[in-house]
């Protein structure tokens, strides 16, 4: 008993003889695994995808034909249909995010500044509620809502109006209400990072509560605003479900899935558009300085 | 020790990396023709493997009828439900599963992919009393070959709100004709999906008889612009395009949708639950004038089954006389078993679904896949490929 003791320390002591004054290979055990995942399963996929945009599809069996063609991105800028299923799905993510950023500033800055610690933690609460609850019930709730006699109609029906119905101002809705969270938790965040002393400061150097908010608070969380909107936007341009659940309008999500099956080839030279259009995002940014608060 | 990571050299591992993944990918993409057993040759079915993987629709493969099979095989199922015909088809191209219920936009490319095998239907001893008029058919058998135990069909019926609409339209021209259908501007079901175009096709058939169209799949350039444009002018009007069956219950329970193509399930279980919707009446043979699209569902076997002979006993079991009339009660279609009409718990169900009405059949052009060639060998008809592309076009 007393030498397998001895052998099982031996062997953990041989194995942190090996580690012992090599920083570079504990690090290596650390992070290899993360960093392979990283590589291999989200890169890799990346890689995988930008190939096989330039695959074709075998017209008669359906087969992939893998080869170096232009083909699918020829299509794709030579067709007028794709161009406007890209601006429509651009634009939507871009009012999402404007209208969340107006929504959520508010909030946060309630949160953040104004709110005593018990409100604070039920305003948490209340903000994370629905992010508990299924996407698709969400979504399928606001269809119920939205349609001819569901509740939006009936409450807007005294006042003598009408609700939008399905279509793009819905998908503009759901989308706006789905993603609010992503928007509030960073620019609260950023918020709360404030220190009370820079406002007092400001208040008494003489300026206005305007200039205050315009002059100091914005500027420094302006970056968490990017940061939030960089969630906002993301998930808005990948989003296939609402639009076909609250609407008939194609965003790129649509066609990819409607693609998939029949010509894989065109399907991810259509996932390009969207991740050309985040990097561009994320490069903006960048220079922005949203980075240094997430 | 270095405080800072070199940029360059984390950039070139990551390279490193990926051109370590394209290898290991284009090494894989090479070696897919590790052709198994499969059902081909199959001449007599043996004992069961224990158990059978199958794709299928929503509704087809339920324990009211799989329990009885696994304790009479002991072939236990294992079910992937599928959503779409192109779902089915990229699931069968993994070589996991040994049958899928197969629709005719799917079949053809089943079989012209190599992914499913003839089937030996004297090995299917139920197959003789199917309906005749499913046996043989375009989508289910190749170059004189059965490919599948046809397991059902339904049409794609023309339903309205009896409230809103009147008169009961006799024609498609109420959603396809823009003249007419501009009186339900936002109020249209269309189906969501490319094979749609063929609904137009089948309109055209009747109204444009200078295109010469014969089958609603089989479409030249001319014939397939036609109704590609007369979707396109039909878009604007569409209230929604449903391609789950909930979405179009919701929208006619809910007032969204007031006229459109539908499948008998949707229709009947619209009238039991007491909304008032109606559908082209016996005396203009439940059709509007033009005929209409409808499915033939096929059970078909892969060509890598790793378990045909339970694939084998499967196939026979689901068109056995009360099997399939469960499963044609459940889901709302016509059972394809001549047998299966005396086993309905609904004793009306056969006459409802006209299983045993060939001239209903008649008018109905079932689904099959649009391909280059046109059924006579010339290649100048429209492939489903371009179908895909249109429908993107169509919806805008």
């Amino acid at each position: 008993m007393s030498t397998e003791a001895v052998g099982r320390r031996s062997a953990g002591r041989r194995l942190a003889d090996l580690f012992h004054g090599r920083p570079r290979l504990q690090a290596g055990a650390l992070l290899g695994g993360p960093v392979a995942w990283l590589v291999i399963g989200y890169l890799g996929s990346l890689a995988v995808l930008l190939i096989s945009g330039f695959w074709t599809v075998d017209a008669l069996s359906g087969e992939l034909v893998q080869g170096l063609s232009l083909e699918n991105f020829q299509t794709l800028l030579e067709e007028t249909v794709y161009k406007d299923i890209v601006l429509r799905t651009v634009g939507v993510a871009a009012a999402v995010t404007v209208t969340d950023a107006l929504i959520a500033f508010p909030i946060a800055f309630y949160m953040a500044k104004l709110a005593s610690r018990r409100a604070r933690a039920m305003l948490l609460v209340a903000i994370l509620l629905p992010l508990w609850s299924s996407y698709l019930v969400k979504v399928l709730s606001w269809r119920t809502m939205l349609s001819s006699d569901g509740v939006v109609n009936w409450a807007l029906e005294p006042f003598g109006l009408h609700g939008p119905g399905f279509g793009i101002t819905a998908v503009w809705l759901v989308m706006t209400y789905l993603w609010l969270p992503y928007m509030i938790l960073p620019i609260y965040a950023g918020l709360e990072r404030i220190p009370d002393s820079m406002i007092s400061a400001s208040e008494d150097l003489g300026a206005s509560p305007l200039t205050t908010f315009r002059r100091v608070i914005l500027p420094l969380s302006f970056p968490a605003v990017v940061a939030g909107s960089i969630f906002t936007f993301s998930l808005t341009l990948g989003d296939y479900i609402t639009p076909r659940m609250v609407s008939n309008d194609q965003f790129i999500g649509n066609v990819i899935f409607n693609n998939i099956s029949t010509n894989l080839p065109l399907a991810s030279a259509l996932a390009m558009v969207p991740i050309v259009v985040m990097v561009g995002y994320l490069l903006v940014a960048r220079k922005m300085g949203a980075f240094e608060h997430v | 020790m270095r405080k800072h990571s070199n940029p360059a050299r984390t950039a070139w591992l990551l390279v490193a990396g990926l051109l370590a993944i394209m290898l290991l990918f284009a090494g894989c993409g090479s070696d897919d023709d590790d052709s198994t057993s499969g059902g081909e040759g199959l001449q007599k079915v043996g004992k069961g493997e224990g158990q059978v993987n199958l794709i299928s629709w929503a509704g087809y493969v339920e324990p009211e009828w799989t329990k009885p099979f696994e304790q009479k095989t002991g072939c236990k199922v294992n079910n992937k439900v599928a959503g779409t015909s192109d779902e089915m088809v990229s699931l069968m191209r993994t070589g996991e599963y040994d049958g899928v219920s197969a629709s005719g936009n799917a079949s053809a490319r089943l079989v012209e992919g190599g992914d499913v095998d003839p089937v030996n239907v004297d090995l299917v001893p139920n197959y003789e009393t199917i309906f005749d008029d499913l046996k043989d058919q375009p989508y289910n058998t190749f170059d004189g070959q059965p490919y599948g135990i046809p397991h059902g069909r339904g049409a794609n019926l023309l339903m309205w709100n009896s409230d809103e609409v009147k008169p009961a339209p006799t024609s498609w021209g109420v959603v396809l004709d823009p003249k007419q259908a501009e009186k339900y501007k936002g109020k249209i079901s269309a189906y969501d999906d490319p094979i749609y175009i063929a609904d137009a096709a089948v309109y055209l058939k009747t109204h444009e008889p200078d295109l010469e169209i014969d089958n609603p799949y089989q479409l030249n350039d001319e014939q397939f612009e036609a109704a590609v444009e007369l979707l396109k002018e039909q878009r604007p009007l569409v209230g929604e395009y449903w391609s789950e069956a909930t979405k179009q219950i919701s929208a006619f329970a809910g007032g969204d949708s007031t006229v459109g193509t539908t499948w008998q399930y949707q229709y009947f279980l619209l009238q039991e639950e007491g909304k008032p919707v109606a559908a082209s009446p016996a005396s203009q043979g439940f059709l509007p004038e033009e005929g209409a699209t409808g499915w033939s569902d096929t059970w078909m076997i892969s060509s890598e089954a790793k378990h045909p002979n339970c694939m084998y006993e499967w196939m026979d079991w689901i068109v056995s006389p009360v099997a399939n009339a469960q499963v044609a009660e459940y889901f709302g279609e016509a059972p394809s078993q001549s047998k299966s009409c005396e086993h309905t718990a609904d004793k009306q169900f056969c006459s409802k679904y006209h299983a045993e009405d060939p001239a209903f059949w008649d008018r109905v052009y079932y689904w099959e896949t649009p391909l280059a060639d046109c059924g006579d060998g010339s290649s100048g008809c429209k492939d489903y490929n371009e179908w895909v592309q249109a429908w993107t076009s169509i919806k805008g």
